[in-house]
């Protein structure tokens, strides 16, 4: 316990050059070491053929530091009673671990993701109810592939304000969303994490380092980036066919509305025109309908999946820009090694 | 030394998490131990996950919550069906009578148990990390006794887990003991600085044993020699050709990628008009 309040203070000289433009309760995420270990061991036995792995994060706020002390997985929805098994397994687990001492309060969730594909209703759910009921929770977003590529990529996401009250107001139209000002930019806002080990485990890594016989490997020096790109722009070819059919469905609406104004017009323009006919031959005028009934506006289609895809591609066009630039950075120092020759 | 027995595979996973829980055990407790989960193959046992389970000890009895360890690996079970219960770890440099007592309980459970021992109290300036399996000795017939024979114990990481523990290492040295992530051209920059202070103590080598220092070692001159060779010979023609094609495609992405956020952009402010 004496280590917590060290690492306490230590942390907290740590935090004050950190940026804080971020007007949300949590400016930082610090994690242990095992939490790493242990997602990156989840997605490595259960993930290799599904989709996703997920899991809950556990742990505590300090000041506006969201410390995340321990993880554990969720199983796998194969099942068909999982809801029933999911709620009853976290009751269960947060029990137990409550037992030894473990912290057992729910602050967020993880998951892993393929190529950078994350941005989905799914988790757009899932996290605007964690963060309704607590209000401090992130996701964390686990990318084994690049991992495997030489640097562990783990970011951890918060949705903004903004986007909160959208959710709340589930408005969804185009209206909605322009009073809100919201662009695709400001759906989430990550989070800068910080890891942070406990003096034993420090010691542990020190000892590992003298005992294990693994050689260093480097594999952020691989030169190979066809396969990666390829995987990537094949993704945000999908996602970008998928915007342009939203594209032309708001089109078509925009169109019908237009047309349905201009039908709506002419249509009172006879009316008067008649009206005047008939008093100028001293008929009593014809009622005025009501035009809303005859002219039902078209439906506006819900804006969110647009917001969802641009959000996607944008997080894509990001990744594949990183990957490049090393890229890049790998291939001019290969030249400098070839040029000796 | 060659042991008998089965090797013992062990994930950083597991140490991790038994340091974790020495740090959180109750007070007044002088040691953790909690249940291994793995896999066992013909000639190893590979350790991968484990969890803690309570218990009380004290100088002439111990108490195991053995219902918890019971309801925690059928939890467990859940996420990941193919781990079993291998054995039982504790932290503490020796071996008690009480663990034999322990043993016997997992012994039950699994067949030939092993169990892990780690000195979270660093009672020798390391931290041990050792592994036994319990084997019957003494007279037959008469009192039969248990003895722990120990087994050899390697560490094991999968690829990832490699990347996530070299950065974890790196938070040892800043008195902080804090490390953000890195990204962009900066890793790639940190991992060459590493190859650059490798290649740094192998000329240092070089030249001491060059000029007579230090005595050459043969087999460390084959390590150096396979090296060499392994920078391909290539024409400088070719070699241009394929720096610059791989370059274009990589320009050609960056500018489709940015065209596309400028696209995506657009039409966001089209929309929102």
């Amino acid at each position: 316990m004496a280590s917590r309040k060290e690492s306490a203070t230590a942390s907290a000289a740590v935090m004050a050059p950190t940026t804080g433009t971020l007007d949300s309760p949590v400016k930082q995420i610090q994690i242990e070491g095992l939490v790493v270990l242990k997602i990156i061991k989840h997605y490595q036995e259960e993930g290799q053929g599904s989709e996703v792995v997920q899991g809950v994060l556990l742990g505590l706020v300090v000041e506006d530091r969201l410390e995340i002390t321990n993880c554990f997985p969720f199983p796998q929805h194969t099942e068909d009673d999982a809801d029933f098994d999911e709620v009853q397994y976290q009751m269960e687990m947060m029990r137990s671990l409550r037992h030894v001492n473990i912290d057992h309060l729910h602050v967020g969730w993880y998951q892993s993701t393929y190529y950078g594909s994350f941005v989905s209703r799914a988790l757009l759910d899932s996290q605007f109810s964690y963060q309704h009921a607590i209000e401090e929770s992130v996701v964390l977003i686990y990318d084994p592939i690049k991992t495997a590529q030489g640097s562990l990529s783990l970011k951890a996401y918060r949705l903004t304000p903004k986007l909160m009250e959208i959710c709340k107001e589930k408005d969804f139209t185009p209206e909605g969303l322009k009073k809100a000002n919201i662009g695709f930019e400001h759906m989430f806002e990550e989070v800068p994490i910080i890891i942070k080990n406990s003096h034993l485990i420090n010691v542990l890594m020190w000892d590992l380092e003298d005992k294990s016989t693994v050689a260093d490997k480097h594999e952020l020096l691989n030169l190979s980036s066809s396969n990666h790109l390829e995987k990537s722009l094949q993704l945000l070819m999908d996602r970008v066919d998928d915007m342009s059919q939203d594209i032309v469905k708001y089109n078509t609406y925009s169109r019908n509305l237009s047309k349905q104004q201009q039908q709506k017009h002419q249509y009172l323009q006879r009316r008067q025109q008649e009206n005047v006919q008939r008093q100028t031959r001293g008929e009593p005028a014809l009622p005025e309908e009501d035009i809303s009934k005859m002219f039902k506006p078209p439906q506006a289609p819900p804006r969110m999946d647009t917001l969802l895809i641009a959000g996607q591609i944008n997080n894509y066009c990001q990744n594949v820009k990183e990957f490049t630039s090393q890229n890049l950075g790998k291939l001019f120092m290969a030249e400098a090694l070839q040029g000796h020759n | 030394m060659s042991v008998y027995g089965p090797v013992v595979k062990i994930h950083p996973v597991v140490l991790a998490s038994i340091c974790d829980s020495y740090e959180r055990r109750n007070e007044g407790a002088s040691r953790v131990i909690g249940t291994l989960l793995g896999t066992v193959d013909k000639h190893s046992i590979e350790v991968t996950n484990c969890f803690s389970v309570p218990h009380n000890e004290s100088e002439d009895e111990v108490a195991v919550d053995m219902e918890f360890a019971k309801n925690m690996y059928e939890l467990h079970k859940r996420v990941s069906p193919t781990e079993v219960i291998i054995g039982w770890y504790a932290t503490g440099f020796d071996i008690t009578e009480h663990s034999v007592l322990i043993h016997e309980y997992y012994s039950r459970e699994a067949t030939n148990p092993i169990h892990l021992t780690m000195d979270t109290a660093l009672q020798s300036s390391k931290m041990s990390i050792r592994a036994y399996v319990s084997a019957q000795m003494g007279v037959p017939g008469k009192t039969v006794g248990v003895m722990f024979t120990p087994l050899t114990v390697k560490y094991v990481y999968f690829d990832t887990e490699r990347i996530g523990v070299d950065l974890l290492q790196r938070t040892r040295v800043l008195p902080n003991r804090t490390k953000g992530l890195t990204s962009d051209l900066s890793q790639v920059g940190g991992s060459a600085a590493r190859v650059q202070d490798m290649l740094t103590t192998m000329l240092a080598y070089i030249d001491d044993v060059l000029s007579g220092k230090v005595a050459a070692d043969n087999s460390v001159g084959r390590f150096l020699m396979d090296l060499v060779n392994k920078v391909p010979t290539i024409s400088a023609e070719d070699f241009e050709n394929m720096l610059n094609s791989n370059i274009n495609d990589l320009l050609m992405v960056t500018y489709l990628s940015n065209l596309t956020q400028a696209q995506i952009a657009l039409n966001e402010k089209l929309v929102l008009l």
